[in-house]
């Protein structure tokens, strides 16, 4: 079993959803995204979710596009996201658009990963179609792999992404690009039971999820929430990195709390 | 040429797009191939195209301009005397009339030059659509007179403002429309670029410049063309012409791309000539990209040819060897650009312009016994001003 998997049994156990936080590796700087991290760890978070930052993130709003902006004209470069990911002590996945990696040689990415000890990573412009190699490569070195799902999936194709899928299943909470939202559309939680009935594997929310009111809601009918603008924008904010850990680490206590049914 | 079901041509094309997109992709991919041999449809586009467009476009020998060419003989197929201009307006009533038939009153486009823009917010107008065209900020002061004509046609321009404030980024915004907005609305995309259907279908709604070139080419010369040339920005204006042709051994396809300052030095748009293969804006294709992955960004005179990626039917022309790209200069375009307007009367856009000075080339390689057509993509009315710049013209 994996560490991914062993947090879901323990969430499970503890009646409650998984809360996974998402930062951009390189945002604002390599170092201040490591120490963010640990302060979203602090806060409660259990698995983190490693941006690779994209000169063109098409699934992305304002918040992610401006940080992944910030960590490029920063220098970030490919080989940082190991870095980050080697200093996690919790089970960490990167997300990322699909041209790094193959640029990077999808072996090779994949391989570097499970080296840095890391859990899989999600893809949120690969189709199934086109993940031949992936699929051979993150079985190789034993990576989840997780797809995103959106609500206008249809019931045929969720069966045929959910069996690719592992660790968990990623459900868009709606229509649209990252970013917060005030409210959470009902198209989630009919999502998230849509795929329920063809997959065993969790199902997480994301996109939009800011709050602690929505995470709570979320918590109700999913195995694990999501939340990425939300931290970004606490960084944003702030005039100094230890204002920017404070707040990144109250924000997760507060979701941390939500999250317990 | 598509050699499978999703859309590859060889090892290039697919589909690397959100799962949010895949249900209106296949709903497009479904609607393309029905149309494709629904005679309804294609009446109403043919009759559209005879009565407003203004087709077939005539093809005119340029005579004088061969005397810059070595003497080949030059044959310049109108697409610029299309209603708004370029060739850009085949593409933009096929794919509006798909919208109606998808039951969709919403179009997005992205642009560039503007061109695009202006076909889509046309064929909007014309059958009473919902638009709205992206456009890169540093794209609406490059081109202000376009951003008007949209206006005037009563669609809505919005400029963007993320990354390099270009096509590229316009592309990007347009996407996001899209995932937002994908039951309402049907994303024009310009060129042969995108995920698949786009790629086959933009070709399919622009294969009549090709079709009908070379059934005038016959009667005007009774043989085919030596060579065909076309600009390369996504590939549109050229996979039209050139498809009609694919077969014919006999002729040469040649793609100009925009060479910018020159390959060599990092600022151009030169996609085939000068990047490699990656994955850019759904599909797999030749990328102007860094080590890394980041899409690098393109430098061109022109706007419509300033673009880091190209269509992936190209990639595959260029990978099998059926047809050859080279890259012009902004300079070497401007002087042909210069040489046609003064030696035929007519203005050419800055896209086409490459073209020409491509023939200029080939031209003197294949001699005076070789006849080469040229797809004339668009006309330069839109370029008065950055023309003017150019050879210091006071305005
Ligand atoms: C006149 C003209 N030619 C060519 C192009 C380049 O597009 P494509 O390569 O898709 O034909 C443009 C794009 O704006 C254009 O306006």
């Amino acid at each position: 079993m994996s560490l991914l998997e062993e947090s879901f049994d323990l969430a499970r156990a503890e009646n409650r959803a998984l809360l996974i936080g998402y930062l951009p590796a390189g945002f604002p700087t390599l170092d201040r995204s490591i120490s963010a991290i640990k302060a979203m760890i602090e806060g409660g978070v259990d698995v983190i979710e490693v941006g690779l930052p994209y000169s063109d993130p098409v699934m992305d709003g304002p918040v992610i596009q401006r940080a992944s902006e910030t960590a490029l004209n920063n220098g970030f470069t490919t080989r940082d996201v190991f870095k980050v990911v080697a200093t996690s002590p919790v089970p960490t996945l990167v997300m990322s658009y699909w041209n790094p990696i193959e640029r990077f040689g999808v072996e090779e990415f994949a391989q570097e990963l499970r080296k840095v000890g890391g859990e899989g990573v999600i893809t949120p412009d690969l189709t199934i179609e086109e993940s031949q190699s992936w699929i051979s490569s993150t079985d190789k070195e034993r990576l989840h792999r997780v797809y995103v799902v959106a609500p206008s999936t249809k019931d045929s194709r969720l069966t045929e992404v959910s069996a690719r899928c592992s660790g968990f299943i990623y459900a868009a909470s709606l229509m649209g690009v990252t970013g917060a939202r005030t409210d959470i559309s009902s198209a989630a939680q009919a999502l998230v039971e849509r795929i329920k009935k063809v997959s065993k594997t969790p199902v997480c929310v994301g996109l939009g999820v800011s709050t602690g009111a929505q995470a709570r809601e979320i918590a109700k009918y999913a195995d694990g929430v999501i939340v990425g603008s939300a931290f970004i924008k606490m960084i944003l904010e702030s005039n100094s990195e230890s204002e920017a850990n404070l707040k990144v680490k109250s924000l997760a206590t507060e979701l941390a709390a939500a999250v317990r049914r | 040429m598509t050699t499978d079901l999703i859309g590859h041509f060889g090892r290039f094309g697919g589909r690397f797009v959100p799962e949010a997109l895949i249900g209106a992709l296949e709903e497009l991919s479904l609607a393309h191939q029905e149309a494709l041999t629904d005679p309804t449809f294609q009446v109403e586009l043919m009759e559209l195209h005879r009565t407003y467009t203004g087709r077939p476009s005539i093809i005119t020998e340029a005579k004088r301009f061969a005397e810059y060419c070595g003497g080949a003989r030059i044959f310049l197929k109108r697409e610029d005397l299309n209603h708004t201009g370029s060739h850009k307006i085949n593409n933009v009533l096929g794919q509006a009339l798909l919208t109606k038939r998808m039951g969709k009153e919403r179009i997005i486009a992205e642009t560039g030059a503007g061109q695009h823009g202006v076909a889509s917010a046309t064929a909007a107008a014309l059958l009473g659509l919902e638009c709205v065209v992206y456009m890169g900020e540093e794209d609406t002061k490059r081109q202000a007179l376009n951003v008007a004509r949209m206006k005037l046609l009563g669609a809505e321009v919005i400029p963007v403002t993320t990354g390099s404030r270009t096509l590229k980024d316009a592309i990007n915004e347009a996407m996001r429309d899209w995932v937002t907005n994908v039951a309402t609305t049907h994303y024009l995309l310009g060129t042969v670029a995108g995920p698949d259907p786009f790629p086959t279908m933009v070709r399919d709604f622009h294969k009549i410049i090709g079709d009908e070139s070379r059934t005038q080419m016959l009667e005007l010369i009774g043989r085919l063309p030596n060579a065909v040339l076309a600009c390369v920005g996504g590939g549109s204006n050229a996979i039209g012409i050139f498809y009609a042709f694919l077969n014919d051994q006999s002729v040469r396809l040649i793609g100009l791309e925009a060479g910018g300052a020159g390959v060599e030095t990092g600022k151009h748009a030169a996609t085939i000539v000068g990047g490699t293969p990656g994955v850019l804006h759904g599909t797999r294709t030749y990328v102007l990209q860094d080590d890394d992955g980041q899409t690098r960004e393109s430098h061109s005179i022109s706007a419509g040819l300033d673009y880091p990626g190209v269509g992936p039917e190209h990639a595959y022309l260029h990978e099998v060897g059926r047809a050859e790209y080279q890259a012009i200069t902004d300079d070497e375009a401007m002087e042909a650009f210069s040489l046609l307007s003064k030696s035929e009367g007519i203005i050419p856009a800055i896209e086409t312009a490459h073209a020409l000075a491509g023939a200029m080339k080939i031209g003197k390689e294949m001699g005076d016994e070789s006849a080469l057509l040229i797809n004339l993509s668009g006309r330069g009315d839109k370029d008065v001003q950055t023309a003017a710049q150019y050879f210091g013209i006071p305005l």
